[in-house]
């Protein structure tokens, strides 16, 4: 089992449904986020211009450069390659911050650490995860490497994709397709 | 012509524009760190070559410093924890591939050998004290001190056993120390999202950095001039080392990926350019080493102008490195 999520990148309208349905399926404080989304133009106006939406978070990379400087192993991967952290183990020493390139961890009011579960709750249930099921243009797929019918795989196959900074060698597992 | 602009929904405290997830606190714990591997080290290389009468400063009196500093280090740690009443959990678990793990560990196991080298010195350094100044309030206190500690028995067993065991306790010490020096600098290493931290040059230059100043207090400690004139020339060597290993960190850098290209140029034109050169390498290097080979050469030189600018130097490159790390990352486009 690899779990892994897919992002549409010319579907995307920059809505922003993503974040608000994941602050309210996950409790997340106000003023902070799991998920969100990034804006980028490209060209002078009124030549070609181009803009493009994301929808990013972590990408609960392969290689886990958080799970790695974790001092108490607070930061652990379960089942599938999902990144978690117990709370009640994490001191909120802030290295796994410091190592995560895409900056997705944020330290939550109560001192420990938070971060994208991937839903964890919800797939164990069966159902997509809260962005993935409010996404109005269904630009966000999730599913199963491992099973090379998941809609995720499929996904992969059929398109371009890329990923966020490759050449930090964590094997990110959050595919932008182009 | 082509522009990219690009703007991102996020806006987390201490995250976006850039991370500030650490600061003042982790730079000066690093300067400790750093400062007491250097002290530990000397004295206990300077104890193991027979020096122990003729460097009093460093093999005795200088041993009261260092367990006082490690606990502020260590206060200062657990200070900027963001879930202090869990900081406990740091000393449940030893995690091989954690760099906070292993300071965290090697800070705690050197606190005994640290605690214990000036209780055996104790009756040594407060006659050291009261030769030198005798209205010194500091000697008040440690003779009280001496005087309870030689009523518990259980501690003076302990004493005597280390006496018998000390040079196993200074190889073991010099060990330790290393780890912890080279600590300072792997710490901020093991990030590889963060390009200025992620080269291996960083263990090797802090460590150099963390004995240099600690030369540099032992030099402007003594009172011994044969002492003080070797210092002046280890700190020469080890000022010399450091120069060298910045401009080899740079020009890995230099020669490096467009990050590491990038994260160079903070400091070679950049916001870093005048704060590096003239506060780190120019008033925390290059001038006090010109001071010492003044000194060196006979001329009249203050002894404590060179420390000062030497400690003051390693503190600002601390949070220069601390700082600029957390402002340097991977192009996210």
């Amino acid at each position: 089992m690899r779990y892994a999520m897919a992002m549409d990148t010319r579907k995307c309208v920059g809505c922003s449904d993503c974040v608000v349905a994941c602050q309210t399926e996950n409790n997340v404080p106000i003023g902070f986020c799991r998920d969100w989304i990034v804006e980028s133009v490209q060209g002078v106006y009124p030549e070609t211009v181009k803009m493009h939406f994301k929808s990013e978070r972590c990408n609960h990379c392969d290689n886990t450069p958080c799970v790695r400087t974790c001092p108490t192993g607070a930061s652990h991967i379960i089942e599938g390659g999902i990144v978690k952290v117990t709370p009640n183990e994490c001191i909120g020493c802030g290295a796994c911050i410091e190592s995560c390139p895409y900056d997705a961890r944020y330290v939550h009011p109560e001192g420990y650490v938070d971060k994208c579960t991937f839903c964890d709750h919800r797939i164990a249930q069966g159902m997509n995860t809260a962005c993935v099921d409010v996404c109005p243009t269904s630009c966000l797929i999730f599913g199963d490497l491992d099973d090379p019918k998941s809609p995720v795989s499929l996904a992969l196959q059929e398109n371009d994709w890329y990923v966020l900074a490759p050449e930090a060698g964590t094997k990110p597992q959050l595919y932008f397709l182009k | 012509m082509r522009e990219e602009l690009y703007v991102s929904g996020r806006h987390l405290a201490h995250i976006d524009p850039h991370l500030e997830i650490w600061g003042a606190p982790i730079a000066i714990y690093l300067f400790i760190g750093g400062l007491a591997a250097g002290l530990i080290l000397f004295a206990n290389l300077f104890y193991l070559r027979g020096k122990a009468d003729e460097f009093a400063m460093t093999v005795k009196v200088s041993t009261l410093i260092t367990p006082i500093i490690i606990v502020i280090g260590l206060m200062l740690l657990i200070y900027d924890l963001h879930h202090k009443l869990y900081f406990w959990q740091l000393f449940l678990h030893f995690r091989i591939t954690s760099p906070m793990s292993w300071g965290a560990w090697t800070l705690s196991v050197i606190m005994i050998p640290a605690i214990f080298w000036p209780l055996m010195y104790l009756d040594d350094i407060i006659e050291y004290l009261k030769e030198r100044n005798p209205k010194c309030k500091i000697t008040g206190v440690l003779i009280w001190a001496n005087n309870i500690a030689k009523k518990i028995k259980i501690l003076q067993f302990l004493l005597d056993l280390a006496r018998k065991n000390q040079k196993m306790m200074a190889y073991i010490s010099i060990v330790l120390a290393t780890i912890l020096g080279v600590y300072t600098g792997i710490l901020l290493s093991a990030f590889n999202a963060r390009p200025l931290w992620n080269s291996a040059i960083l263990g090797p230059l802090f460590l150099t950095s963390g004995i240099s100043t600690a030369a540099a207090l032992l030099m402007w400690l003594t009172n011994n001039p044969k002492e003080r004139k070797l210092y002046s020339k280890i700190d020469l060597l080890l000022i010399s080392v450091e120069l060298f290993l910045i401009i080899h960190m740079f020009m890995g850098m230099v020669a490096g990926t467009q990050t590491q290209y990038d994260t160079a140029m903070m400091f070679l034109g950049g916001s870093y350019t005048v704060v590096f050169w003239i506060g780190v390498v120019a008033l925390g290097l290059v001038f006090p080493a010109f001071l010492e080979i003044l000194e060196l050469n006979h001329l009249k030189v203050p002894t404590w102008l060179p420390a000062l600018l030497v400690l003051v130097g390693g503190l600002i490159f601390r949070f220069i490195m601390v700082y600029a790390g957390q402002a340097s990352s991977y192009n996210l486009f």
